[in-house]
């Protein structure tokens, strides 16, 4: 299971560590490795080898507000045309006439793996600077990894990132608040940070 | 009663489209005992089309499914539509998600936050109201508000509206009270409404689509704050589930999801049917007696046009809401809690009545005048959406930490009225085909000067209200923003998802493409019920008014008169 090899896994880390990067202490100040952005690019990456594919996640709840069921785990699954644009987006267009109605279309797969190599075997080697200029030469790469990265680090842990909740508990951001909500004072009183669903 | 083409022979109605407009007409036909069939493109996760038709629990909590990864549909990797700005040389200056309406069951009714304002009655009759717009195509409805206020009210009731009767002093005369009072207000709501209020400015609680008690039995609001671009995980949100519930139940109507209809098929100036695509992808032809077009003001023209109808105003007229936004960034340990509530509580109308100062930027600009529109308080705070926005690097998570964009940053965005032009229209596209092998929209527009110097006074009243909020700063920006790079947030696609006007109402079949019943000139039986009649944008979202207009438009229809037995009863 998964798309990504260890290699491009070790060079994705160290790209990432440049775009959302952790502070001295990683558990007090956590990175986009810290949430996982790894699994969350790989799993992704390669939703299609699960059936539902994992791209999106159940409903109406999860856990982490009162729920005894996390709905979130059972991926929803797509229609006819939605697994079309899914496959477009995450394979490319590979040259099938029925995927390139509006000219090819280049993967994130691909994006990835011809980005991931382009970066190098020994970047995770480098130093920071020529990192960031090695970065600044995989543009494509780049803001598709900061994208997922963002997403990784803020999103809901079913799809692989923001592990432990370490990035959404970072900044105090609620997420899912159902079925608990928010009474109606909470919605207009005083901000009280010790009340995070957890 | 899933899809099963087979079992059905000739409809009274088939239905192209199940948001508001096409669950409202469902309603009201399957109560006057009209077999009816709902062609719906996209998919469906609100009401499961098995008796006893429950309502499904798909929707969530969830900024990944819906915000990036669209969920609601439609994906513009299949289904893309095309740009240009006005007077381009080129066939489409941009391929892509152009001002997108969820395709999903219960379409623009369930990503709505569900502000249910009513139109004015000058809204209905702008030019004799306020006198005519140069180089405009701005007229008046052939209807009035007195004759639409009793739709008004049927339709707050089938939705579920919660307001507030005497809140605001531009609010039109009403004959029935909203079926419930507002919900909670959100906290940055009232520290905007206060600042309004020592500005002379009238805030009041918007009415929203949202419940604020059990109502037509669905639950209160939990206040979960996932409201604007989300479908409501507890339907709580007055999304077209309930009128969609009710006609399923009569058990006259199907309703058959990923459809997509591409033909009306006519005979002797009638239209007979229309021809689909069916889940599998198999062409198809459904025989109806009427068809009604309710797929949005740019779906339908298209199917119009992809039906072979020819008319100077099919598609012409299109109208966004011109929105200028201005955020601001209060000063740091200020939570103005975006996530608790409802996305936006409060509003004000002001600018749609312009005062002294809006005269004099009229004056100063060669207009005879301007108009505003609705300026909600909000704010934009996804956690994802504020990630992305800052750029990479080590000062990213402090910049997070820091709330600047998030807890502490609040909105005002101005709904603008925006002025019909015969030259902004939505036409078929020449060279792309979506994923079905069919043409697409393509969209031709740009402002008139009136939304520009609108806008520009609208920035400059609504940074004084954020500076007296006290926020460190303020900016504003235009949506549409003519001179924009494609791809962003701004940029000459409005992010609007307020469309209206393509297939304008007249008694004049030269100049209008609809007969004030909605009813096409060209093919009587065919009745449209989204937004495309209106005349003119208002500064108001239209979905009320597109309710109550489908209300009163297939009441006629199906011969039901008032009084309204349509109205939800209070459980």
């Amino acid at each position: 299971m998964g798309f990504l090899n260890e290699r491009e896994r070790r060079v994705l880390t160290a790209a990432a560590a440049r775009l959302l990067p952790s502070g001295p202490d990683p558990a007090t100040a956590p990175g986009a490795n810290e949430a996982g952005v790894v699994d969350y690019v790989d799993q992704l990456l390669s939703a299609f080898d699960h059936d539902p594919p994992r791209i999106w996640a159940g409903g109406p709840y999860s856990d982490r507000a009162g729920s005894d069921t996390n709905h979130f785990l059972d991926f929803l699954p797509l229609g006819r045309l939605e697994e079309l644009a899914w496959r477009m987006r995450l394979e490319g267009s590979r040259g099938q006439p029925e995927r390139e109605h509006g000219g090819p279309v280049r993967g994130w797969q691909e994006v990835y793996r011809e980005g991931l190599t382009g970066l190098g075997e020994d970047f995770t080697e480098r130093d920071p600077q020529e990192q960031d200029s090695l970065l600044a030469d995989h543009e494509e790469l780049r803001l598709l990894l900061f994208e997922h990265s963002c997403e990784a680090m803020y999103g809901a842990p079913e799809y692989g990132g923001n592990r432990d909740l370490i990035g959404s508990r970072d900044i105090d951001f609620p997420g899912d608040t159902l079925p608990r909500g928010w009474t109606d004072a909470e919605v207009s009183g005083l901000p009280e940070p010790d009340r995070m669903p957890s | 009663m899933s899809f099963d083409p087979e079992a059905v022979d000739t409809v009274d109605a088939v239905i192209v489209g199940s948001g508001p407009g096409g669950s409202t007409v469902a309603d009201v036909l399957t109560a006057a005992g009209w077999s009816v069939v709902v062609l719906e493109r996209g998919r469906n996760h609100l009401v499961d089309t098995e008796p006893p038709h429950e309502r499904l629990e798909h929707f969530s909590n969830d900024e990944v499914k819906f915000l990036s990864r669209r969920f609601l549909g439609p994906d513009p990797l299949v289904e893309p539509r095309t740009f240009r700005r006005t007077g381009s040389a080129e066939e489409h200056d941009y391929v892509g998600d152009v001002n997108d309406l969820p395709a999903t069951v219960g379409g623009g009714g369930v990503h709505a936050d569900g502000k249910l304002p009513r139109f004015r009655p000058e809204d209905f009759a702008p030019v004799s109201a306020s006198g005519p717009m140069p180089d405009s195509a701005l007229a008046d409805w052939p209807i009035s508000y007195a004759e639409m206020e009793p739709f008004y009210g049927c339709a707050e009731w089938l939705v579920g509206v919660s307001g507030d009767n005497t809140g605001n002093p531009f609010a039109p005369w009403r004959s029935r009270p909203y079926p419930m009072p507002p919900g909670a207000p959100m906290r940055g709501a009232l520290l905007t409404s206060k600042a309004a209020l020592e500005l002379g400015l009238h805030p009041y609680a918007a009415p929203t689509g949202a419940n604020s008690a059990p109502y037509d039995g669905r639950p209160a609001c939990r206040n979960c704050g996932h409201c604007a671009f989300y479908g409501c995980p507890i339907h709580a949100k007055g999304d077209p589930v309930a009128p969609l519930q009710k006609a399923l139940r009569t058990g006259l109507m199907r309703l058959w999801p990923e459809c997509f209809a591409s033909r009306i098929t006519s005979a002797a100036g009638r239209a007979t049917g229309v021809d689909f695509i069916d889940p599998a992808g198999g062409s198809r032809h459904l025989a109806a007696r009427h068809v009604v077009l309710a797929g949005g003001a740019m779906e339908s023209p298209r199917l119009a046009l992809l039906s072979g109808l020819e008319h100077p105003a099919l598609g012409a007229h299109l109208m966004f809401h011109f929105q200028t936004i201005v955020t601001g960034c209060m000063p740091a340990g200020t939570d103005m809690l975006p996530m608790r509530g409802r996305s936006v509580t409060h509003a004000h109308d002001d600018s749609v009545v312009p005062d002294a100062r809006a005269m004099m930027a009229a004056r100063d600009a060669g207009l005879p005048w301007i108009r505003g529109g609705l300026v909600e308080y909000g704010s934009v705070a996804g956690a994802i959406g504020t990630a992305k926005i800052y750029p990479p690097g080590p000062q990213h998570r402090e910049l997070m930490r820091s709330q600047m964009l998030g807890t502490r940053l609040w909105a005002l965005c101005q709904q603008g009225e925006d002025m019909p032009l015969a030259s902004n229209r939505v036409d078929l596209d020449p060279s792309v085909r979506d994923a079905r092998g069919l043409p697409v929209v393509r969209v031709t527009h740009a402002p008139h000067r009136h939304e520009l110097v609108a806008a520009e006074h609208a920035k400059v009243r609504l940074t004084e209200l954020l500076e007296r909020m006290g926020t460190d700063w303020a900016a504003g920006v235009t949506s549409p923003m003519p001179e924009a790079p494609f791809g962003g947030f701004l940029s000459p696609i409005s992010q609007s998802k307020h469309v209206m006007g393509t297939m304008r109402m007249g008694d004049d079949p030269a100049s209008s493409v609809t007969d004030r019943w909605g009813r096409l000139h060209a093919l009587p039986n065919v009745l449209v019920a989204d937004a495309s009649p209106f005349v003119s944008s208002a500064g108001y979202g239209p979905t009320l008014t597109l309710v109550a207009l489908a209300l009163r438009n297939a009441r006629a229809l199906a011969g039901t008169s008032l009084p309204l037995p349509l109205v939800a009863a209070q459980p």
